[in-house]
């Protein structure tokens, strides 16, 4: 099982509705967040292209955050995602500083606090909030060792990419170009 | 032009608009470990090099110094620590691949022979001192008789902290500043200086002040062979190292990297202990807190500017 | 372990399918936050509601914690409107409940108005003021001079008031200050006006175009939803908008027009599928009326000609209008919604109308399709009586197609004016910040001024609540029931709002505060049922269903009347126009002594070193009543000015410095705005987010933050037709030194 994510850029509004859904969800205090839209903007007036990406924890198969914790807080759960035990975190702060993707935050509460996957609907079957919730529906999600998962559905038919390849952290957010 | 905006209003407290998780307890801890590191090297160096009668202060006294500079290091360490509740599990395991945590554990050996070093030289301030108890005379007979053995465990260990104190940062892929193997050799090449530089400021003798002022020469030579060496790498690196090379080349940290780390804390004392060996009286207090000085700076420096570089996305 | 399996295990409805101990639950209690609770308590907890953050309406389903906490909002997967997804601002719902800075008490004004200074008074206190001045004003003035602001459901309760005293004066800003030229352009071309939620089949549709809206920006989410879906389907998309809106980045064309001559393009465009034959000839024929006027009257309106006006390459103005033909009638000139914005919008309106005619998309499949609303019988309760004279009588000769009460009309005829014997003498504002909401605010103070009786009813300290002489301080949408929802869609639906928790503090339900007012202004009887959920109740009844049941569904579809969501072929349809068909020419408008076709008008330019105001939409906010949710402000708590680069050049600006805007007639923003050096937007105008820059230092988190357009909008280009209140000919510049800026003011 190796769960991941695929967000489709040409759909995504960037409205962040996933934002406003997974502070909801889980409880993520006013002023902090576990995902995040970015949106890029190139070229010239009036020659411009625009990418927005629904942003999150990158689940990395090989994830910094993971290898740096001296307590085994940050661990890897069923299906590689890569959760916080907020009894073992000491709050160091390496695997903040551990993660390119600058995807993990103090908890006010004093423990690392990041996206889960909403591991806790996962396992009851249902989809993580933020895509649950997206009106544009560019969000997919699934087990990519099930070749009809939502996921590896789309990522087979469409062109995508992930970011950072080259850190080396072989993330599991794909984003469909 | 190219435009990159997160437009969900992130503003999470420490990593935005850029990283600041750690603050200054942490570059203190580096300092003091590197440090610690230092003088418990030349201390145990020079005892198994049976120089302990020529070099007492390196062996004998100075190295009061380094129990105290660790337990304060841990100290500010977990003062930033932010769940500092569940601080005891550091200690519930042994992660070899968390600088973190093998470095947590290399403390606590190394902090627990320095103790002991410093115990067993304790007469070295209190002639009259008693144990009291009869197991505490029999551990000091105990170590005493292995003296050896500990020399060796805390000259290994000083230079696992040394190179630990820098590993610590160049494990973190993530921060292309910080993430460069030169870091570990470079951490321990500044905590030596520091230590020698303590020895120097800490020592009466004039012969043990000229051979700490030499080697404490050559490592300041070393460190600036490494920091150099440094750019280099990073300026052939990928385009993160050479934007991360460039906070120290025009970029926010220039000016202080330059004046305070390079000039201030490496070339200055190297010349001035150049000028010492030459014969010109220099007091010695001078060059000493420089390196001191310079060290500190370096671990400032390098924490706060390594949290500024990232990966461009 | 057992015990915690059961606890989460969930019922098979709701958010997907529930496979309760498929995977080992091996999270502990204490590691699961209230709001992961809160998911995975039992789905029956929940409580019905349709949202209130906008007009869309959104139903959904409010979830509490076990310590009975609202936690969560999410979609009812059963409703047309959102399909289970709410949009941003329905998912930040709750920050509305929890924002600290609600208004908790009814408040009595003690001194000027606009000055905020309030004694807290008892409920009974503050009606008993109101009734008595109503019925002085109405014995001095009659009950016409009462009138109603609303945007928000509890309106509805006040307009039953207002009707039963023998007032007709229910506005809206959401007609002239927003949608009223459509509606009236529709209404002139179809028979019909397009109301809302829009009968749009952006789903099936092959071609979207969005001239002046930035769907995704706005988030009317049923929309947002059918246009991803037309993405993923492979439809073309072609944006029309000076600005790189967020939609515009997902066309297949953008044509980057210059503003304020939008007419000019669309009737090119009329004169390509004309010229070039490429309308839907048997749909011309057999529906519309007027082609052969229409024909000859763009004659000469060619692409080359409207490049000279709009910047827009002929050639891409010839290959889009073919694209549109080849989708034909899967196409869809999207008709917008916010379109006041130079004064002859109904004209362009009738354009955008016409070219939907042209290419056969009223009616059929991927373009307009025929909605259905359900019919829920009212509560029975006597006839209202007949208004001695309305608004209309007092502007006889303008706004002629204006079908509904005028928000600015009510203001401008609540300032004394010879020519008019009846000023309004008494408001009530529902739900709507008028200081944000009108242009011109000097004048909407103006005839604040002259009132006899201002009450505001709100959740929120709004500019507005500052000059009323009774504040009313309503619960949110989640402590309270409503009328059930009923929109036109697909299906005929109903949706039921339920209170999900008691109101906090000292708030209550607008329908209370009207009946309590009803009972001492003598109109019970307009208010048969005690409690709302007894007049829900038997009005569900009537219709075969209960309070009981949609307590457990939330949302309840009902069939079609008729399978006739598209004409069928060859269907004859009558059309309620002049002519009972689709009037490419409108007699309507002739009549009225109107332009029956539209005429591209040449609209006044920006002077030098100004700009052209523009302003929108953020999806994550509705106008200005959101900008202090705690939610909602975490994803955007200002907005900013948009600047091209070369402006930003000329100015010196880069972004992140804040500046002030001064507009043509030297009104200046009331606090600095941040700049955002983009290329997304033109070098003729500006952009900014409309709804922040507030003034009500009640409001701890929004105010002083960003800049307010409607501030700066103090040149209003009125419609002549129905009296929208155009608000895009204004132009500002820059004052770069802020220091500089606050003695100059």
């Amino acid at each position: 099982m190796r769960y991941a994510m695929a967000v489709d850029t040409k759909k995504c509004v960037g409205c962040s509705d996933c934002v406003v859904a997974c502070q909801t969800e889980n409880d993520v205090p006013i002023g902090y967040c576990r995902d995040w839209v970015v949106e890029v903007v190139d070229g010239t007036y009036p020659r411009l292209e625009i990418e927005l990406r629904s942003e999150r924890c990158n689940h990395c198969g090989n994830a910094p955050c993971v290898r740096c914790c001296p307590t085994g807080a940050s661990h890897i759960a069923e299906g590689g995602i890569v959760l916080v035990e907020p009894n073992k975190c000491i709050g160091c702060g390496a695997c903040i500083a551990s993660c390119p993707y600058d995807a993990r935050y103090p908890h006010p509460k004093g423990y690392v606090d990041k996206c889960t996957f909403c591991i806790h609907r996962v396992r009851e079957g249902m989809k993580p909030a933020c895509v649950a919730v997206c009106p544009t529906k560019c969000m997919y999600f699934g087990d990519l060792d099930d070749p009809n998962s939502d996921v590896s559905v789309i990522l087979k038919k469409r062109k995508h990419k992930t970011l950072i390849p080259e850190a080396g952290t072989r993330p599991e957010l794909y984003f469909l170009i | 032009m190219n435009e990159e905006l997160i437009i969900s209003g992130r503003e999470n407290l420490m990593v935005d608009p850029h990283l600041h998780i750690w603050h200054w307890p942490i570059p203190l801890y580096l300092f003091l470990g590197g440090l610690a590191a230092g003088i418990l090297f030349f201390a145990a160096l020079f005892y198994l090099m049976g120089r302990e009668n020529e070099y007492r202060t390196a062996v004998r006294r100075i190295p009061f110094i380094a129990p105290i500079a660790l337990i304060v290091g841990l100290a500010a360490l977990f003062f930033d620590l932010r769940h500092k509740a569940f601080f005891w599990q550091l200690y519930t395991a042994i992660r070899l691949e968390s600088p973190m945590s093998w470095g947590a554990w290399t403390l606590l050996v190394i902090t627990t022979a320095s103790v002991i070093w410093c115990a067993l030289h304790i007469r070295e301030f209190f002639p009259e001192w008693d144990w009291k108890y009869r197991w505490l005379i029999d551990l000091e007979t105990f170590f005493n008789k292995y003296k050896k053995v500990l020399a060796w465990v805390i000259l290994i260990y000083a230079v696992i902290t040394g190179i630990y104190t820098g590993i610590l940062l160049s494990a973190f892929n993530a921060r292309p500043l910080w993430n460069t193997s030169v870091l570990g050799p470079l951490f321990l090449a500044s905590g030596l200086s520091a230590g020698a530089a303590s020895i120097v400021l800490g020592s009466k003798d004039k012969k043990e002040r000229l051979t700490f002022t030499k080697i404490d020469l050559i490592i300041l030579g070393v460190e600036l062979f490494l920091i150099i060496h440094m750019f280099m790498g990073f300026l052939a690196s990928t385009r993160v190292q050479i934007e991360a090379a460039e906070l120290f080349l025009g970029g926010g940290y220039t000016m202080v990297f330059w004046i305070f780390v390079v000039f201030l804390g490496i070339i200055l004392p190297a010349a001035l202990d150049l000028m010492e060996l030459r014969g010109y009286h220099i007091p010695a207090v001078i060059p000493g807190v420089l390196v001191l000085f310079g060290s500190l700076m370096f671990r400032f420096v390098f924490v706060f500017a390594g949290q500024i570089s990232r990966w461009l996305y | 372990m057992a015990t915690r399996r059961q606890f989460i295990r969930i019922s098979a409805m709701g958010a997907g399918a529930v496979m309760a101990g498929a995977a080992g639950f091996r999270l502990l209690a204490s590691e699961l936050t209230d709001g992961q609770k809160a998911t995975l308590a039992a789905l029956n907890k929940r409580t019905p509601t349709y949202c209130e953050v906008c007009f869309w309406k959104c139903a959904g389903w409010v979830y509490k914690d076990d310590k009975g906490a609202i936690k969560k909002i999410t979609g009812n997967a059963e409703d047309l409107n959102c399909n289970g997804r709410l949009c941003p601002r329905g998912t930040g719902g709750v920050g509305m409940y929890h924002d600290e800075d609600r208004l908790r008490k009814p408040l009595i004004r003690t001194d000027k108005r606009g000055t905020q200074s309030f004694r807290e008074a008892s409920w009974e206190e503050a009606f008993d003021y109101i009734a008595e001045k109503i019925k002085k004003i109405s014995a001095e003035h009659g009950p016409e001079c009462i009138a109603l602001f609303t945007h928000g459901s509890g309106g509805k309760y006040f307009s039953t008031l207002l009707r039963a005293l023998g007032s007709p004066h229910v506005a809206a800003p959401s007609y002239a200050q927003c949608r009223g030229p459509r509606e009236v352009a529709f209404q002139a071309t179809f028979g019909e006006t397009l109301d809302s939620p829009e009968r749009l089949d952006i789903r099936d549709t092959k071609c979207l175009v969005l001239i002046g809206s930035h769907l995704g920006e706005n988030m009317h989410n049923g929309q947002v939803q059918e246009m991803s879906d037309a993405i993923d389907k492979g439809a073309t998309i072609i944006t029309v908008d000076p600005r790189f809106s967020t939609a515009a980045g997902k066309s297949k064309y953008w044509l980057p027009i210059k503003p304020a001559t939008d007419m000019a393009l669309l009737l090119a465009w009329m004169n390509v599928i004309i010229t070039e034959e490429l309308y839907d000839k048997a749909y011309v024929e057999k529906y519309t009326f007027g082609f052969e006027y229409l024909k000859e009257h763009v004659r000469n309106m060619t692409p080359e000609w409207a490049y000279g006006i709009t910047t827009i390459d002929p050639t891409v103005i010839r290959e889009t209008a073919r694209e549109m033909a080849n989708a034909s009638p899967a196409v869809i000139v999207h008709p917008g919604r916010h379109v006041v914005w130079y004064g002859d919008d109904t004209q362009r309106m009738r354009a955008v109308a016409i070219l939907n005619a042209l290419l056969g998309s009223w009616g059929r499949r991927g373009g307009f399709y025929r909605p259905e609303t359900f019919e829920l019988p009212e509560p029975p309760h006597p006839a209202y009586p007949t208004p001695k004279r309305t608004w209309r009588t007092e502007f006889p000769d303008i706004y002629k197609l204006a079908d509904t009460v005028l928000a600015n009309g009510v203001c401008d005829a609540s300032v004394p004016d010879p020519s008019r014997n009846c000023q309004f003498k008494g408001w009530i504002v529902n739900g709507t910040n008028l200081m944000e909401t009108l242009p011109n605010q000097a004048n909407t103070l103006r005839a604040i001024d002259e009132l006899d009786l201002l009450v505001v009813v709100d959740t929120m300290p709004m500019e507005i609540t500052g000059y009323a002489d009774v504040v009313l301080p309503e619960c949110t949408y989640l402590e309270r029931y409503d009328d059930l929802r009923v929109v036109q869609h697909r299906k005929p639906q109903i949706a039921l709002r339920a209170p999900a928790a008691e109101p906090m503090y000292d708030t209550k339900p607008a329908f209370w505060m009207a009946r309590e007012l009803a009972k001492r202004l003598g109109v019970i009887e307009y208010f048969p049922f005690e409690k709302i959920e007894d007049q829900l109740d038997w009005q569900l009844k009537q219709v075969g269903s209960s309070m009981e049941e949609m307590m457990k569904i939330g949302v309840k579809t009902f069939d079609r009347s008729a399978d006739d969501l598209y004409f069928y072929p060859d269907e004859d349809v009558e059309f309620y126009t002049g002519t009972g068909k689709i009037e490419l020419y409108s007699s309507l408008l002739a009549d009225a002594g109107f332009d029956p076709m539209p005429v591209y008008t040449k609209h006044e330019e920006p002077p030098a070193g100004y700009y052209r105001l523009n302003y929108g939409r953020a999806p994550m906010h509705t106008f200005s009543r959101t900008s202090n949710n705690p939610n909602l402000t975490d994803l955007m708590d200002e907005n900013s000015v948009w600047v091209n680069p070369r402006v930003a050049k000329e100015w010196d600006l880069s972004t992140g410095q804040y500046v002030h805007l001064v507009n043509q007639d030297g009104k200046r923003s009331e606090f600095p705005i941040k700049v955002r050096v983009t290329e997304r937007i033109r070098w003729d105008s500006v952009y900014m987010v409309h709804g922040f820059g507030h003034q009500e230092k009640k409001l701890r988190r929004c105010y002083g933050k960003g800049a307010s357009d409607t501030n700066l909008i103090t040149k209003v280009l009125v419609d002549p037709i129905m009296g929208g209140t155009g608000m895009r000919g204004n132009f500002v510049t820059f004052i770069t030194d802020l220091a500089e800026a606050e003695v100059a003011s």
